[in-house]
């Protein structure tokens, strides 16, 4: 047995079918496709699900035979969820919502962790404290003052309700982006600085003319988080916003109410009624941009990811 | 002292936001909390009641205590599922293979979908739940015979599988980032001494996964008990409203929410520390 396994011919066929040190075998590499791609199809079947059925003809989801193939592409779905979710305005009002406070609240929360990776001061573990706080206490607790402050400035329904919180590095999650940019001013060499001092830079300038550049990464993920959690947000914005502005996923969350507006239930005829391949549509529709904006930009941003290397230590 | 001066320089706006947005509003909050509040158009008029609001959420209220326990219940489910599963899928994506991009964007995309109302409308239309499994006979009739304290947690979990996964985006990347951070050498080191992967995982992979571990504990709560759809969210956010309940009534169970949610960091935090100190 023993000189059988030593043959240079079975421990080839071994080395390839279970692997050896220098390279995985056929078998564990098989194993791997087989779980990663059932993984991603329960990660990828509602996305797959939502946009089968936003396809679907009235035909079609009645028909208990269509499942997964629908027998034609149906878009008159598209066309009353487009109608329905006022598609161009509140599309432009969620950009609109999410990239200015995004920009605003990444430029400053570099500023802040700068400040608190490069100085010395007292007091800085107190505000690593509170800064933590920011993060877990939740929004309930702090949102009915700030709502009767704004509703007192005539601030509800303006924009400037996110936009402030964001300046002043209390916007959505502002906490975890500082803490990102601290991570990474905290490697930064000191000798940098230094030689920038001795030309007689300034502190402004040096964060500007020797951090900011060596944090590009850290600005791109902390930017792309920023954006997608504040065009996901719906409880802030609705309180904030409700009568003002309204954003896709707040216009997403009555749909129902907003399609018996367009389409009153006792008039239109069996098959413009409200189903649920409208309404997945229009989740669809909420989702494309993000979607989008992720496939163009997800090279980038998990390269960013890998060299910020957020672990939060 | 110059430094300290600059340094307070470019955090000074942090301090002033943090007063005006979170500690002044913390404060008037609890205020509210014992108070019964009435909003007029040119004023906000209290009437100090004492603790009636707690006692009213946890004595009276029929749904909150119930809504709470809801929450701490999914909430203990959710977390270890997040952070096991997190974890084997960052081992996965840190392997070499072909098409690993592919599979990265696959795995981060929840990242940029969880939102409220998205999930919402995939949770009405079933999209949300392990597939097929909560619908079949045998499971239907193996969930009766469990008693009812265990019988709602496995109920959660296999209507909300997918959810709970499409959780753990962000964590999937804490994880994958402090895993190669892991020098290739100590695996080198390790298998020269002979160490099998199974011990390769406990004794160097495991350990030094610990920080990162901790820190998804602490992420997967907060966002869990953040989420707008979160039922206890949404009931004290309804409650605001009402001519029964009203702003003090809200502010009273917000602040037994986020005690519940501190009491729910800590042991998960203790538990946490007590197994990295142990290995």
């Amino acid at each position: 047995m023993q000189h059988v396994l030593r043959n240079p011919v079975v421990e080839r066929v071994s080395g390839l079918l279970f692997g050896n040190r220098a390279h995985r075998g056929w078998i564990f590499s098989l194993a791997l496709y087989v779980l990663l791609i059932a993984i991603g199809f329960v990660y990828l079947q509602p996305l797959l699900f939502m946009f089968i059925t936003s396809i679907k003809s009235p035909d079609d989801l009645l028909n208990p035979m269509v499942q997964w193939v629908p027998t034609e592409l149906f878009l008159g779905n598209y066309e009353k969820a487009i109608l329905v979710l006022n598609y161009s305005q509140t599309l432009l009002s969620s950009l609109l919502i999410s990239v200015i406070p995004s920009l605003l609240q990444t430029a400053v929360a570099s500023v802040i962790g700068y400040g608190l990776a490069r100085y010395r001061f007292r007091g800085k573990r107190l505000i690593f404290l509170f800064l933590l706080a920011t993060f877990i206490i939740p929004p309930q607790n702090t949102v009915i003052p700030q709502m009767l402050a704004y509703r007192d400035l005539g601030l509800l329904g303006n924009p400037l309700a996110l936009i402030l919180p964001a300046v002043m590095g209390q916007g959505f999650r502002s906490a975890i982006f500082i803490l990102i940019f601290y991570q990474g001013f905290i490697s930064l060499p000191k000798v940098l600085e230094e030689s920038a001092r001795l030309d007689g830079a300034s502190d402004l300038r040096i964060f500007l003319t020797v951090a900011v550049p060596s944090a590009l990464p850290s600005y791109i993920v902390a930017f792309i988080f920023s954006t997608v959690w504040y065009w996901n947000e719906t409880f802030l914005t609705v309180i904030f916003l409700e009568g003002g502005v309204t954003t896709l996923p707040m216009q997403l969350s009555r749909f129902t109410q907003a399609y018996e507006n367009l389409y009153p239930p006792g008039t239109v005829n069996i098959f413009d009624r409200l189903n649920e391949a409208v309404k997945m549509s229009g989740t669809f529709l909420n989702i494309l941009p993000l979607l989008v904006m992720y496939f163009v930009l997800q090279r980038w941003f998990v390269e960013s990811v890998e060299m910020t290397g957020i672990t939060g230590e | 002292m110059r430094e300290a001066l600059t340094g307070y320089g470019f955090v000074l706006i942090w301090v002033v936001g943090f007063l005006f947005f979170t500690l002044i509003p913390l404060v008037e909050t609890a205020r509210y909390s014992v108070n019964r509040v009435t909003v007029t158009a040119s004023a906000i008029n209290l009437d100090f009641v004492e603790w009636a609001n707690y006692s009213r959420a946890l004595f009276t209220d029929p749904n909150f205590v119930e809504l709470l326990i809801g929450y701490t219940i999914e909430t203990l489910v959710s977390v270890p599922i997040v952070l096991i599963f997190a974890m084997i899928i960052a081992m996965f994506l840190n392997l070499k293979f072909k098409l690993k991009g592919i599979f990265r964007v696959i795995f981060f995309l929840p990242i940029v979908i969880t939102s409220g109302p998205v999930i919402r409308e995939l949770t009405a239309q079933g999209a949300a739940s392990a597939p097929g499994i909560s619908t079949i006979p045998a499971v239907v009739d193996f969930l009766a015979t469990l008693p009812r304290a265990l019988r709602s947690p496995v109920e959660y979990l296999l209507t909300s599988f997918v959810l709970i996964l499409w959780f753990s985006g962000v964590q999937i990347m804490i994880y994958l980032a402090s895993l190669q951070k892991i020098d290739r050498s100590v695996y080198e080191a390790a298998a020269i001494d002979g160490a099998s992967s199974w011990e390769t995982f406990w004794k160097i992979i495991l350990p030094s996964l610990s920080t990162a571990t901790v820190v998804n504990a602490v992420y997967t709560i907060v966002t869990l008990s953040h989420f707008s759809e979160n039922k206890v969210i949404q009931y004290i956010y309804s409650q605001t409203y009402s001519v029964q309940g009203g702003l003090g009534y809200a502010s009273a169970m917000a602040f037994i929410y986020f005690a519940v949610m501190i009491v729910l960091l800590a042991v998960v935090y203790l538990f946490l520390m007590q197994r990295a100190k142990r290995s």
